[in-house]
């Protein structure tokens, strides 16, 4: 028996006979492990789910879940797998129980097994007080939970989860990271998921894929990806100048100089070192340095450092999702 | 690997779970709930009793009319009274040749059931559409319920609705002055819910089969719209076929909602029942439900995923 519990192969998704969405992509995923896509909106993460799910016919390429081809044997792949898509799927005029119910039902589970698993997983998730309001009355962080409870409720021994604290608050946020955990101890799954927050990758993965146009950028374990930048970033405000960034990289230790944003991004080696000595090298010829920032790499820079831009810029549309979202649900009632 | 969970041997199930969640936000919607008893009231108020053409008919209408078309002398009381019953006899008449019932309400009354059956099953594309947008097929669809069940559990939410107004309107239609026919049985009430189960499952799903590709609300509104009224008055719902142009009647000759509504006076208030013509009219209905509902789940397979 193999390993890999995920396997994909050359997995291409075009839509309209244009738009490359999802671009040849090979991937292992193995037992036990959070594997987490990372990459901005539109990158194609949303896609691979869909097609991985069964819910998206991949244009070329396949892929295996648990052995069963996502496309032959798409029936064996649904009973297998849990799935928190990124919407709040759950209806809005039932009650938190009602919805893990239906959910079971959709499974074809037994009505007095289901029972017993909802209000289990209801503790869970730590929902058990609400289990009879509508679901119209939850938080942002309930629906979550009542979510990943709803992705539960057959087993699945792979679990995929769409952006799983999108539009969350931090507090949330984290409270989320936590059931994850928890889940995956409780019950030893595989969890695919997708996010385009660093520190959600960084905090929850096992190994990461930074995914960009499309294409798998880098796989690793977040520690490797980090330490693979070889360095601190420097970053420094300071009057643009020609000669600048020729002063600082024949500082010792200096690896690299970038300009960004009318700053000066510096990758070195022992920062903490590093840095005076830049400040002196620019001082002595009459450049004074009026902002100093000093990072160990971060997700971010690794991103950065991959596909040429910052995940900040992908933070915008994200909001802009959200809001979206929020204005459906309002429209709903 | 063999670690599945065998749990979806019956290929029917999720269909009353995804069936009931429909039904629960009409049943359990107090506001909803009610006005959609209240609706078919109000139509029957306004298509029954003010639009009432066997007034148009009545011995007082007629008389002013005649009056106006022959000078007829002044009459006596003696011969106003005489004239009074004729007009009232030619009344029935005209009101039995065209109508077949003396009653124009109770004519209307039946062609109302239909009218609920389209505009209750019309919303069905909607409610895809809905589950589209906010997430929720994605959900459904990747679980192993069977997509024809998806589709089929919007269909049957509907047709249940539909037929509980149908009941709501027989009631209302009888305080209000429904005039049962003469060899009326009330056996044949489950014949009126037999054939509003098929032209439901024809129209909801010919609904669903329309929009089931959309991603946008506005669409099946669109179709609602363009489909709906054509329907309802290219058929004999509130007007019998006999007296439309002859290219009306060729239409309202192959609407189903023609044969249901036709079907539903029979039974219900007709005084002599072609029973021929009503095996006729389910026969008719029945195939149409049939190669819809097969068309909608044909179509549910190919689109539901893309």
């Amino acid at each position: 028996m193999s390993e890999n519990i995920i396997k994909a192969e050359g997995l291409t998704k075009v839509f309209n006979h244009q738009l490359v969405a999802v671009d040849h992509v090979n991937f292992e995923i193995k037992r036990g492990e959070i594997y987490g896509f990372l990459g901005p909106n539109g990158a194609g993460k949303t896609t691979t789910i869909n097609m991985l799910i069964t819910i998206l016919k991949p244009t070329e390429g396949r892929a295996t879940v648990l052995g069963f081809d996502i496309q032959k044997q798409n029936n064996d792949v649904r009973n297998v797998i849990g799935v928190v898509p990124q919407e709040y799927t759950a209806d809005e005029d039932l009650t938190g129980l009602e919805n893990i119910l239906l959910c079971a039902d959709m499974y074809g589970i037994p009505r007095k097994v289901a029972n017993e698993r909802a209000l289990d997983l209801l503790k869970l998730v730590e929902l058990t007080d609400f289990k009879d309001k509508r679901v119209q009355t939850f938080s942002g962080g309930m629906r979550r939970r009542l979510e990943l409870a709803c992705g539960l409720v057959n087993r699945p021994k792979v679990l995929f989860l769409d952006e799983p604290t999108l539009g969350l608050d931090v507090q949330t946020r984290t409270a989320t990271w936590n059931y994850i955990r928890k889940l995956k101890k409780e019950y030893g799954m595989t969890l695919f998921m997708t996010t385009h927050y660093l520190e959600e990758a960084d905090s929850l993965c096992d190994r990461v894929a930074i995914i960009d146009h499309g294409k798998i950028v880098v796989v690793g374990t977040p520690e490797d990806l980090k330490h693979s930048l070889g360095g601190d970033i420097i970053t420094i405000g300071i009057k643009e100048d020609a000669e600048v960034s020729e002063l600082i990289s024949k500082v010792e230790n200096v690896k690299e100089v970038k300009k960004e944003n009318g700053s000066y991004r510096i990758k070195a080696e022992n920062g903490e070192v590093t840095a005076p000595f830049i400040i002196e090298a620019l001082r002595r010829k009459g450049y004074t340095v009026a902002k100093l920032m000093l990072t160990e790499p971060t997700l971010n820079e690794v991103y950065l450092e991959y596909t040429g831009k910052s995940l900040r810029d992908a933070e915008e549309s994200r909001e802009a999702f959200a809001a979206q979202r929020m204005m459906m649900r309002r429209a709903r009632q | 690997m063999s670690e599945t969970n065998d749990n979806s041997k019956n290929k029917l199930h999720g269909l009353w779970a995804l069936t009931n969640r429909e039904l629960k936000k009409w049943y359990k919607a107090p506001v909803i709930f009610t006005l959609s008893i209240i609706q078919p009231i109000i139509w029957m108020g306004l298509l029954g009793k003010a639009m009432n053409l066997g007034a148009i008919f009545s011995s007082g209408s007629m008389e002013q009319l005649m009056s106006k078309i022959v000078l007829i002398p002044p009459l006596t009381l003696m011969q106003s009274q005489q004239l009074g019953v004729f007009f009232q006899g030619l009344q029935t008449s005209i009101m039995q040749n065209t109508f077949h019932t003396s009653d124009y309400f109770s004519f209307m009354a039946v062609g109302m059931i239909a009218f609920t059956a389209l505009f209750t099953t019309a919303f069905s594309g909607m409610s895809v559409v809905w589950d589209r947008r906010l997430g929720f097929l994605n959900k459904a669809l990747s679980t192993p319920v069977s997509r024809a069940v998806i589709v089929f559990s919007k269909v049957l939410s509907a047709t249940l609705r539909s037929m509980f107004q149908a009941g709501i309107i027989i009631l209302i239609a009888i305080a209000f002055g429904l005039q049962f026919g003469a060899s009326f049985n009330p056996v044949f009430i489950l014949g009126l819910f037999g054939i509003l189960f098929l032209i439901c499952v024809g129209l909801s799903s010919m609904f669903i089969a329309i929009t089931i590709r959309s991603t946008r609300i506005e669409t099946p509104m669109a179709v609602m719209n363009l489909i709906t009224l054509p329907l309802m008055f290219a058929s004999n719902a509130f007007f019998p076929t006999s007296i439309m142009p002859s290219w009306l009647q060729a239409v309202a000759s192959v609407n189903p909602m023609t044969y249901t509504t036709d079907a539903v006076r029979q039974l219900l208030i007709y005084n002599t029942i072609d029973f021929g013509q009503v095996g006729l009219d389910f026969l008719y209905v029945g195939i149409f439900a049939i190669v819809v509902a097969t068309i909608g789940i044909a179509l549910s397979w190919r689109y539901l995923s893309r």
